[in-house]
């Protein structure tokens, strides 16, 4: 079996997840070749064909070219599966090679059972197994599922690439974060309020536990979207990655966005009025409670101490 | 201006879920159902760019069993001028090529200037239902938008990136955007916009009339995940659990030394 690998490049690095596709080819035992618009001064370290494009010249995103610069290598290559990261760049390419190749799409790939893929439903609370009907299938896979046992190694065999094709979209240019804020990667201890806190004024409670264990509350994105904390609070994928010795999330459901940005906390725990809440995947304890009731007389509890 | 929204309803993801008897879905007996929240936004923002080009007009599109319909009257009371609904029990059984397809089927003829959708649903999540609308209608694509501004034929937008960096792209139209969360701030419906939201055209279509297409994946099977965490579940009496949490504090860290 071959795949083919879409590596992932932004402001001049190449994406580390783009090892996670290395390893999703290791883990299927395919053979593979790699396909990136990127540039000879940040190639990754790989073993294999590696079908590289100018973003110079075809700029970092571009839907309609990208897609024509990665069908002709398809057509070459006539990989079985062809792989992306279920990110912003990947869930946006992989649909438009699917439906050119009339292959079968699975995404957000979690896991690989005898060939079939594994993805997430509702939140992760269930998980499906997918079946091709066609002889090509594309997948992109959930950030973090794969992973390389070692090191990367090896120096790519480059084929440069090519097209004519016209772009619809317009790249602009990128816009960092908003610096400044509260800076949570120092923290120790983190009390983080999800939606379950239902009202803004309830965030007073989460502070007043992070307050009282000497940390600092963070947030889940919609506490951040309602505008009841700042951006700098968020933690996850589009927000900050944190590792504290103790992480507190009240009221999260933990969605993967979510996970992503916490899971390296030595000490979880969870308050969840819902017991099959998939923090609880991640929890050391989980606190089966009304955070509205909880919180307080655990904040009172420990200020006592 | 002609605008198209197109938004599936979804269970509460607080549900407790079980299989359905096939083994190939979720059972839906016993949920609450909602508009899905990522089409929340896509809604206001087709409202909002109704509300910014004079002479707009805005239909809603969903396809599903007969209950969705409550959710297209939000969408309706939200601002919506019509709904045209697609009675499909089946839904859950298509795949994102024919759910795109059908609409795609629906939009090909009645050249929408804008399209919006939710960049994914929450229970089965594809993230690819709007850029293979656009694909199959030819027309460009936005994913992931956080901004969204319209001037003179054209749109600005925003994409989200990881790691809370934007990018800025543009594009003419018609085009496609889908619409991540945090776009916009949706509207509650007001009770005379549910009101009249009732009076509101619901235009039905058949599924045959659309589905044109065959799936090209399928459900072998759905089960819940393998409990692997296995962390220490607390319940009962909310003061004991204070006082058992803090002990296991003491213990395991070293944050309450
Ligand atoms: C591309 C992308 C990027 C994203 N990036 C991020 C990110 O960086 N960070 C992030 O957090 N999310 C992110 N998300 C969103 C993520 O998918 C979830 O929607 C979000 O994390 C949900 O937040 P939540 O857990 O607070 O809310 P919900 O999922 O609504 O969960 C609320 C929880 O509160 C519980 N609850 C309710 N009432 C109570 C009560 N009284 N007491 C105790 N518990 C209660 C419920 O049982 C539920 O589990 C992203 C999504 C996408 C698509
Ligand atoms: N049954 C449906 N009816 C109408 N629109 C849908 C339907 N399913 C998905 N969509 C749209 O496609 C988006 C992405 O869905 P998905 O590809 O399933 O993650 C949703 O946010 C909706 O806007």
């Amino acid at each position: 079996m071959k795949a083919l690998l879409v590596a992932e490049y932004r402001d001049g690095q190449l994406l580390n997840s783009s090892y996670e596709l290395v390893a999703f080819a290791q883990q299927l035992g395919a053979e593979s070749a790699m396909f990136l618009v990127g540039s000879e001064s940040a190639l990754p370290q790989y073993d294999g064909t590696l079908y590289l494009a100018d973003s110079e010249k075809y700029s970092e995103f571009n839907p309609a070219v990208h897609k024509q610069l990665l069908l002709d290598v398809i057509a070459k290559e006539q990989p079985a599966v062809v792989v992306f990261s279920h990110s912003s760049y990947g869930w946006d390419l992989a649909p438009r090679i699917s439906l050119a190749l009339d292959a079968a799409h699975v995404s957000e790939v979690v896991d690989i059972i005898d060939d079939v893929p594994v993805a997430p439903v509702c939140n992760s609370k269930l998980r499906r197994e997918v079946k091709a009907k066609t002889g090509q299938t594309v997948v992109t896979l959930q950030a973090g599922a794969f992973g390389l046992n070692s090191d990367p190694v090896g120096s790519p065999t480059l084929e440069s690439i090519d097209t004519d094709a016209a772009g619809q979209v317009t790249f602009d240019g990128y816009e960092e974060a908003e610096a400044g804020g509260a800076d949570l990667s120092k923290a120790e201890v983190i009390v983080s309020a999800g939606r379950g806190i239902g009202k803004p004024e309830n965030l007073e409670i989460i502070e007043g536990l992070a307050k009282s264990l000497k940390g600092e509350y963070g947030a889940s994105r919609p506490v951040v979207d309602s505008e009841w904390a700042d951006h700098s609070r968020q933690v996850g994928t589009t927000g900050q990655t944190v590792s504290p010795k103790l992480y507190v999330a009240c009221g999260i459901s933990g969605a993967i966005q979510h996970l992503a940005g916490m899971k390296k906390s030595e000490f979880v725990v969870a308050i969840n009025t819902d017991k099959d809440a998939p923090i609880g995947e991640v929890a050391d304890v989980l606190v089966v409670a009304d955070l509205k009731q909880f919180v307080p007389a655990l904040t009172e509890k420990v200020q006592a101490l | 201006m002609k605008i198209l929204v197109c938004i599936k309803q979804v269970p509460d993801m607080e549900s407790k879920f079980k299989v359905n008897a096939a083994g190939t879905w979720y059972d839906v007996t016993d949920l609450a159902w909602r508009m899905n929240e990522y089409d929340e936004y896509a809604v206001e923002q087709a409202v909002q760019l109704k509300e910014q080009v004079g002479g707009s007009d805005l239909t809603v599109m969903c396809i599903g069993p007969e209950r969705v319909k409550e959710t297209m009257k939000k969408a309706l009371a939200m601002g919506c001028d019509r709904g045209a609904y697609v009675a499909d029990e089946n839904v859950h059984e298509k795949d994102p090529f024919e759910i795109a397809s059908m609409i795609a089927e629906y939009a090909k003829d009645k050249d929408f200037n804008l399209i919006f959708t939710g960049m994914q649903s929450q229970d089965r999540g594809s993230g690819q239902v709007g850029v293979l609308i656009a694909e199959l209608l030819g027309l460009p694509s936005i994913s992931t938008i956080v901004d969204f501004a319209f001037e003179e034929g054209k749109v600005s937008a925003k994409r989200e990136l990881e790691g809370g960096v934007k990018a800025q792209v543009s594009c003419g139209t018609p085009a496609l955007m889908t619409c991540q969360l945090g776009l916009n701030t949706p509207r509650y419906p007001t009770l005379p916009n549910i009101m009249k939201a009732k009076k509101k055209e619901l235009l039905s279509i058949d599924v045959a009339e659309l589905l044109k297409v065959e799936a090209k994946q399928e459900t072998a099977k759905i089960y819940p995940p393998e409990k692997k965490g296995g962390g220490l579940v607390l319940e009962g009496d909310v003061g004991d659990l204070a006082d058992q949490l803090i002990q296991i504090l003491k213990e395991k860290t070293g944050v309450l030394v």
